[in-house]
C-alpha cells in the first residue's frame, strides 16, 4: 500500500515533465532536424539561460515562492550593459564591469521588492509580478529619458537620433559569446561554453553551500513557517529581504551572461519576458512553488528549450504557418504557470481531506 | 529550606484587567528550585494569563501591563519579551506547537540557537554565513532527549512524526538551553498517548531531580496528583487553593475547580414525565468531524422536540465541532436525523432547507456581515433560503427586495432584543459584541427555524447581555415551540437555561444529565475522558 501511494505521488508531483518529455518526444521526428543541430542548441541555451533560472531558487527556499523579482535584478546588468557599451570597455572586462555596477542596483531593487513583499506575505508571486511592470515604467523612464540628457551616453551608435534615449538594440559585438569561448571546446560539432558551465557549476556548489549555513537554514525555517521563526527569534523580514536580495543581485549577474550569448540587448524588452520563461521553465523541470532544487533547474532548461526548438518548427510543418511557433512559446509558457500553480493547491486540498479519512477510519477500526 | 537563599520565583500580588475585566485578582505563586507544581482551573480560570504574564508574552504588554510583582530569584523584573524570559532561564511550552514541519528533531531543538563553524566569508558578510556544525548539532539534541528520559529519533522529519514525539521535540528544545531554571508546560499531555503521558511524567521527575522546577498546567487531575509536589487551583481569576499533592485528592481538586455554592445557581426545574411523552426531533448516530482544534469522535445523541438540550465541555474536547459538523461547515461523517428524514452532511443549504438554522461561535467571521446594515443582516439568509422579504413581479422572474417588510422585521427584533444602534440602518461592525450577538440570534429567528444551534452564544459580552441573550433563547423556545441546542464553555448557564446537558469529553459525549444535576456531577464528566 505504502509503497503504491510512493509511486503514485510521484508520479503525481513530476506530471509536468512528464508531459514535457511526451510532447517533445511527438515533436522531435516531426520537425525533422538533425540531432546534432539540437544538441548544439540545447548546449547553448543551457549556458544561457542556467544562470537567471538558478537566481529563482533562493526565494522559494525562504517560502516566498516563484518570484517576478529577478525581472528587476535583469533591468539593473542591462543598465550596467549598456553604460559598459557606452564607454567601450569590450570583452570580458567590460562585462565584470557590468555586472559591478549591477550589483549595486541590483540590492536597491531587491530592497524595495522584499520590503513591500514583506507587506503582501502569501501573495508573493503575483505582488512581484505588478512590481516588475511597475519598475519596468520606471527602467523605460531611466533609459528612455535619463540616458543621454542627464546620465551621459556618449556614443551616437546606441543613442536614439533625438539626442537623449537609448535605441530599440544595442550592439553587444564587443563581447559576443567572449565569454562562452574563452575556453574553446569543440565536440563533435558541438560547441561547449566551457567557462560559462564552469561559472554554473561554481554557483551551484554556492547555492548547496548557502543551504547549509546559518542563514540558508533559517531562510528554510522561514520558508516553512514564518510563526514558529519568528517565535524561534528569527528576523523574519530582514531574512525575506536578504532572499529577494540574493536573487535579483544574482539575476542581474545572470542577465550579462545572457546577453553575451546573444549578443545584442533587446533595450525595452529582453527583462520583461525573462521573468516568465525562467518560471516557466522552472516548473517544467518538476519544481513547484514551495520546492525547486538544482536538479529541476537543469532538467527544466533542457525540456523546456527543447520544446521552444521543436515545436515551431513541427507546427509550421504541420500548419504551414511559421507563426504558430511563436504563439505555441508563449501559450505553453502560461499554461504551465498555471498548471503548476492549480496543482499545488489540489495537493493542499487533497491532505485537508485526507485527515477527514483518517478520523472516520479510526472509528470504524473501534467498533 | 536554607532561609538566605532566595526562592526561585515568586508572584506577588499579581493583577491582571483588560479593559476593566479583572481577570487575575490578588495571585500569590511561589515555586523553588526543582519543584513540580500543578496549575489547574477551568478554561478561563486564567491560568493561561498569569503564565503569559510570567513569560513576558507581548499580549499582556499590549493590554496594558499587570499589576504585582514577579520575583526571580530574589530579584524582581519584568519581561519586555518572551526572549527576556527565556534569557533568565524560563521556558515555556505551548499547547500549540511550534515546530517547523520539514527540519529532523534534531534542527528543531536548535532552531536559531544552532552551532556554526567560522566560514571564510564571515568576516564580510557577518555571522549568519557561518556554517552550522552538524555534529555538535546532533551531540547536542542527544544531550537534551536524553534529559527527558525518551527516546525520540534525532533524524526524523516533524511532518512523519506522531504528535507525541512532536511533544517531547519541544521540551527537548527548551531543555537545550543551558540557562533553563524553569519550565512552563501548558497541557503537554493533550495529545499524547497513555505511555507516551506516562513516559513524559517520568521525565518531569527527571527534570526535577536536576534542579529544574516545572509548572505543569493539565485537566489530567491524576497526572497531577502523582507527579507533582503543590498543586494550585484557581478559579474565576483567583487562587482558591495551594496545597501539598499528597493531603488532596481528585474529588477536592474537582469540587474547588468548579465548585460555586450549589444554592446560589437556579437550575431549571426538571419534570421528569415531561420527559418522556417528548418526542425525538433529531437523531445523530455515529457524528465524526474534522474541525481543527475541536475534534468530534463517535458521538451519537438525540434531542427532543421543543426542548433546550446543552452541550458543555472543556475547550478543545469537540463541544464546537457538533454543531460546525451537523451544519456542514466542517467535513463531518456519520449520520443525522431530523423528523424521521435523514439530513446530507457536508451540505449547508441542506440543512438550512431543513429549517435548521445556526449562530456561529465566530461572530464576526460566519455570524455577521459587517460592512452591511442590521437590515440586511436580519434579513440576508431569510431572502436568500426561504425567498421571503421579496416582491415577485412578471411571475417570478424579477424579484426586488421588499424594503418595508425588512424594515419591519428588523424593528420588531431590535425592540424584542433590546438591540441598542442608531437605526436599523447602522452598520454591524458598529454595534459592540453583545449586540452583534443579539443581531445574530434575530438572523437565526428571522429564519423561524424548528432547530436553532447556538454556539457560545454569551462569549465576550457582559454580564447584562449576557442574561438577555438567555432570557431571549428561552422566550424563543417557549413561544414558538423552537428545538434549541445550546454550547458553551459556562456550565453555570447551561444549567440555568437548558432542560439536559450533554458534556463532551475527549470528543466523545461523556453523558447526558439533567440540568438540575450537581456542579460536581458534570465537572467529574467533563474530566473524565479529557485527550
Amino acid at each position: 500500500m505504502n509503497k503504491k501511494t510512493n509511486i503514485v505521488g510521484l508520479l503525481q508531483r513530476s506530471s509536468v515533465p512528464i508531459m514535457f518529455v511526451i510532447i517533445c518526444a511527438l515533436c522531435i521526428p516531426i520537425a525533422g532536424l538533425s540531432p546534432s543541430y539540437l544538441i548544439n542548441e540545447i548546449v547553448t541555451r543551457m549556458g544561457r539561460n542556467s544562470f537567471l533560472i538558478l537566481s529563482l531558487l533562493v526565494p522559494i527556499m525562504a517560502g516566498m515562492g516563484l518570484n517576478f523579482g529577478m525581472t528587476l535584478g535583469a533591468m539593473a546588468g542591462e543598465i550596467g550593459l549598456i553604460l559598459v557599451s557606452d564607454w567601450q570597455i569590450v570583452g570580458i572586462p567590460g562585462m565584470v564591469l557590468a555586472m559591478i555596477i549591477s550589483v549595486p542596483n541590483s540590492v536597491l531593487l531587491g530592497f524595495f521588492c522584499g520590503k513591500i513583499l514583506n507587506m503582501a506575505k502569501g501573495r508573493e508571486m503575483i505582488t512581484s509580478y505588478i512590481i516588475s511592470y511597475f519598475m519596468n515604467g520606471v527602467y523605460q523612464l531611466v533609459v528612455l529619458y535619463l540616458m543621454g540628457s542627464i546620465i551621459p551616453i556618449a556614443h551616437t551608435s546606441i543613442k536614439l537620433p533625438r539626442g537623449y534615449g537609448i535605441r530599440n538594440t544595442v550592439s553587444l559585438l564587443s563581447m559576443r559569446q567572449k565569454l562562452d569561448n574563452l575556453i574553446p571546446l569543440t565536440i563533435r560539432g558541438v560547441k561547449i561554453p566551457v567557462m560559462t558551465f564552469i561559472i554554473i557549476a561554481l554557483l551551484c556548489l554556492v547555492i548547496i553551500w548557502f543551504r547549509r549555513t546559518k542563514l540558508g537554514q533559517d531562510m528554510r525555517a522561514v520558508g516553512q513557517d514564518l510563526e514558529v521563526a519568528r517565535d524561534a527569534g528569527i528576523n523574519v523580514e530582514r531574512t525575506r529581504i536578504l532572499s529577494v536580495i540574493i536573487s535579483t543581485v544574482l539575476a542581474g549577474i545572470g542577465m550579462v551572461i545572457y546577453l553575451q550569448n546573444m549578443g545584442n540587448i533587446a533595450t525595452y524588452s529582453s527583462h520583461s519576458q525573462i521573468g516568465m520563461f525562467c518560471i516557466a521553465a522552472l516548473l517544467v523541470g518538476g519544481a513547484s512553488v514551495d520546492k525547486a532544487s538544482i536538479g529541476n533547474v537543469f532538467l527544466g532548461v533542457v525540456l523546456f528549450h527543447l520544446m521552444f526548438i521543436v515545436a515551431p518548427r513541427a507546427g509550421a510543418y504541420i500548419t504551414g504557418d511559421s507563426m504558430i511557433g511563436e504563439y505555441f512559446r508563449v501559450f505553453v509558457s502560461y499554461a504551465v504557470i498555471t498548471v503548476a500553480l492549480i496543482m499545488y493547491e489540489t495537493n493542499k486540498r487533497r491532505a485537508k481531506s485526507l485527515a477527514g479519512a483518517q478520523l472516520a477510519a479510526e472509528q470504524e477500526a473501534q467498533k | 529550606m536554607s532561609n538566605d537563599k532566595p526562592r526561585l520565583l515568586e508572584m506577588k500580588n499579581i493583577q491582571k484587567d483588560f479593559f476593566g475585566n479583572q481577570v487575575l485578582t490578588d495571585i500569590n505563586l511561589s515555586v523553588d528550585e526543582g519543584e513540580v507544581v500543578g496549575l489547574v482551573g477551568e478554561n478561563g480560570a486564567g491560568k493561561s494569563t498569569l503564565m503569559r504574564i510570567l513569560f513576558g508574552a507581548d499580549m499582556i504588554r499590549e493590554t496594558g501591563g499587570y499589576g504585582g510583582d514577579v520575583v526571580l530569584e530574589g530579584k524582581t523584573v519584568r519581561f519586555s519579551s518572551p526572549f527576556d524570559a527565556i534569557a533568565a532561564g524560563i521556558g515555556m511550552v505551548h499547547q500549540e506547537f511550534s515546530l517547523i514541519p520539514g527540519f529532523t528533531t534534531t534542527e528543531n531543538i536548535l532552531l536559531n540557537r544552532e552551532p556554526t563553524k567560522k566560514s571564510v566569508v564571515h568576516d564580510i558578510f557577518g555571522p549568519r554565513m557561518n556554517t552550522l556544525n552538524r555534529s555538535e548539532m546532533d551531540e547536542r539534541a542527544a544531550n537534551a532527549i536524553e534529559m527527558m528520559g525518551v527516546s525520540v529519533d534525532r533524524k526524523m522529519y516533524i511532518n512523519e512524526m506522531p504528535v507525541g514525539h512532536k511533544q517531547f521535540t519541544e521540551i527537548a528544545r527548551e531543555l537545550s538551553k543551558d540557562q533553563l531554571k524553569l519550565l512552563i508546560l501548558d497541557e503537554p499531555t493533550a495529545v499524547l498517548t497513555e505511555k507516551e503521558a506516562e513516559a513524559l511524567l517520568a521525565s518531569i521527575r527527571g527534570m526535577s531531580e536536576r534542579g529544574i522546577a516545572v509548572i505543569f498546567i493539565t485537566h489530567r487531575l491524576q497526572e497531577i496528583l502523582s507527579v507533582c509536589d503543590k498543586v494550585v487551583v484557581m478559579r474565576d481569576g483567583r487562587v482558591v487553593s495551594e496545597k501539598a499533592a499528597k493531603d488532596t485528592n481528585v474529588a477536592e481538586i474537582t469540587r474547588q475547580m468548579v465548585g460555586r455554592s450549589v444554592e446560589t445557581s437556579s437550575a431549571a426545574p426538571h419534570d421528569e414525565e415531561a420527559e418522556k411523552e417528548r418526542k425525538t426531533i433529531l437523531k445523530v448516530d455515529r457524528l465524526w468531524v474534522d474541525m481543527p482544534g475541536e475534534i468530534v469522535r463517535d458521538v451519537s445523541f438525540e434531542v427532543k422536540e421543543g426542548e433546550i438540550l446543552g452541550i458543555g465541555g472543556l475547550a478543545g474536547q469537540g463541544k464546537l465541532g457538533i454543531p460546525n459538523g451537523i451544519m456542514g461547515l466542517y467535513q463531518a461523517g456519520g449520520t443525522v436525523t431530523f423528523e424521521g428524514k435523514q439530513i446530507p452532511l457536508n451540505s449547508p443549504r441542506q440543512c438550512l432547507d431543513s429549517s435548521f438554522a445556526f449562530v456561529s461561535e465566530d461572530r464576526r467571521g460566519v455570524g455577521l456581515l459587517l460592512e452591511e446594515s442590521l437590515e440586511w443582516n436580519i434579513a440576508f439568509p431569510a431572502m436568500q433560503i426561504q425567498n421571503r422579504f421579496l416582491r415577485n413581479y412578471l411571475g417570478g422572474l424579477i424579484k426586488w427586495r421588499d424594503e418595508k417588510a425588512i424594515k419591519e422585521i428588523t424593528d420588531k427584533y431590535i425592540d424584542e432584543l433590546a438591540i441598542k444602534c442608531t437605526s436599523s440602518k447602522q452598520k454591524a461592525k458598529e454595534l459592540s459584541g453583545g449586540n452583534q450577538q443579539k443581531v445574530c440570534l434575530a438572523k437565526a429567528f428571522a429564519l423561524n427555524p424548528r432547530l436553532l444551534f447556538v454556539s457560545e452564544p454569551t462569549r465576550g459580552i457582559d454580564v447584562g447581555a449576557k442574561a438577555l441573550v438567555l432570557e431571549a433563547l428561552k422566550k424563543f423556545n417557549r413561544e414558538s415551540g423552537v428545538t434549541i441546542v445550546v454550547v458553551s464553555s459556562e456550565l453555570e448557564e447551561l444549567r440555568q437555561s437548558c432542560d439536559r446537558i450533554a458534556i463532551v469529553s475527549g470528543g466523545r459525549i461523556a453523558g447526558i444529565l439533567p440540568a438540575s444535576a450537581s456542579v460536581e456531577d458534570l465537572g467529574t464528566l467533563m474530566l473524565s475522558q479529557v485527550i
